[in-house]
């Protein structure tokens, strides 16, 4: 079976690697990258726990074969901080408590990204409806709904 | 979870695409968004030898209205669906069923060819599609041919499609003025199969009668279920609770649906029933400018 050589845009970084057809982007990520704040939670694309943007979209990577992304821009969760600055999702996430055991939170910034980039003020309802792909087994929903919410005020206002 | 082996090609022409599918023949499948197709090699419920990326072909991804079509190319996402402008406007049972698929993570991957080509009965296109009398066009080594959606789907994950054939267009007659349709699912929790959903097209004459009806229904039955006595019952009737409540019940007694843990044989078969009967007065609104 042949390999595949690619060039992957990762965080603003090109990175390339020489991939089997098979390889999963979730798991050129974590294991080739070694960037392991994107997690694998159900493997069967339920969770959301493995969400990155792919070209500025939140996909599930544990459902997009590494080989795919050749040539194409990926932002994970390690991307999002600028500077030794959070992201403001991630302060909203800190500030209001929106985290309990973690394993969803590096999905759940991500599709909060996506959302505030092509949503300035989403209603709660435009927030739950973003999330409705990424699951929370703490069931802190609340507090991520806040903690969103929070971003959107702290991006709208600098 | 890691797929059995297989070897990835990424053509940049449709003719490549059919070309390498030709050659490689049943043991090659077209990888569109790739949300049902790598679940499914991961599950290893299925294999292929080889994946054809049609992802990397330019002018597959369109939605427009032309020569009396709304023409949607087989690789449109279905988040560009649920965004369309146009779908809205013209076919809101299009844009209902778009945004029930899975979840919106899926969604921005998951294609409107892709969701038919699998033939999966729990999928939610095909029954619109039914209700809407799409037609499905197909490229393959002969060319383009045309399918109309009823001779589509032939069984459980098995369509008209051949091998060497590409899903490239669907095309939906634009339903004329006082028309109106309406997707309704019932699903456990976002991101699954319908226990069963109902979709209903209603177009309405000028006394305000029904002068056409498509009904079609999803995931009770291994291919997607017309309805077509319940259809026909209306024709020709003017919108009334009695009527619909009867069309629900030819409805609920056409699908054959099987029990697993969505519920049981009756269960499904009565929130067949239900989902029909909202579905259609939802059309009627829509139909009324309600």
């Amino acid at each position: 079976m042949a390999t595949h050589r690619i060039e992957v845009t990762v965080n603003g970084a090109k990175q390339t690697a020489e991939v089997p057809s098979r390889l999963l982007l979730v798991h050129l990520l974590r294991e080739n990258l070694r960037l392991t704040g994107t997690h694998i939670g159900c493997d069967t694309t339920h969770c959301g726990a493995c969400t990155v943007l792919l070209d500025g979209t939140p996909v599930k990577s544990c459902t997009v074969l590494a080989v795919q992304a050749d040539g194409r821009d990926v932002t994970t969760v390690e991307g999002l901080e600028k500077d030794g600055k959070l992201h403001p999702v991630q302060e909203g996430f800190w500030e209001k408590h929106g985290l309990q055991c973690g394993y969803c939170t590096p999905g759940m910034l991500m599709t909060g990204c996506a959302l505030l980039a092509r949503n300035k003020s989403p209603t709660e309802l435009d927030i739950r409806e973003a999330i409705s792909g990424n699951l929370c087994r703490c069931t802190g929903y609340v507090n991520i709904v806040k903690a969103i919410e929070y971003a959107a005020e702290k991006m709208r206002s600098t | 979870m890691i797929p059995s082996q297989f070897d990835y090609h990424s053509p940049a022409t449709l003719a490549e695409a059919v070309a390498l599918l030709t050659r490689f023949g049943e043991g090659a499948k077209v990888l569109s968004g790739g949300q049902s197709l790598l679940p499914l090699l991961k599950l290893r419920l299925g294999t292929a030898e080889h994946l054809v990326d049609i992802g990397r072909i330019p002018g597959l991804e369109y939605i427009k209205e032309e020569g009396g079509f709304i023409k949607i190319g087989g690789r449109t996402r279905e988040s560009a669906l649920e965004q369309s402008e146009l779908i809205k406007a013209r076919a809101p049972i299009l844009h209902d069923t778009a945004r029930v698929i899975a979840d919106p993570l899926v969604r921005n991957l998951a294609t409107v060819g892709g969701n038919l080509a699998h033939g999966d009965p729990g999928n939610d296109h095909p029954a619109t599609m039914l209700a809407l009398d799409a037609q499905v066009v197909a490229t393959g080594p002969k060319g383009e041919r045309v399918i109309p959606i009823d001779q589509f789907f032939v069984g459980l994950f098995t369509t008209a499609l051949q091998p060497g054939e590409i899903l490239t267009e669907i095309r939906i007659p634009v339903p004329p003025p006082r028309s109106g349709g309406a997707y309704v699912k019932l699903e456990r929790k976002v991101g699954d199969y319908a226990t069963a959903a109902a979709a209903a097209q209603v177009q309405l004459g000028a006394n305000g009668a029904f002068t056409k009806v498509g009904i079609a229904l999803t995931n009770v039955g291994p291919t997607p279920v017309r309805c077509a006595k319940a259809q026909d019952f209306l024709v020709g009737k003017r919108p009334s609770d009695g009527y619909l409540a009867e069309a629900g019940k030819l409805a609920g007694e056409a699908c054959s649906p099987s029990a697993d843990r969505r519920g049981s044989v009756e269960y499904k078969r009565e929130m067949s029933r239900v989902l029909t009967v909202r579905a259609l007065q939802r059309a009627v609104e829509r139909a009324e400018g309600r």
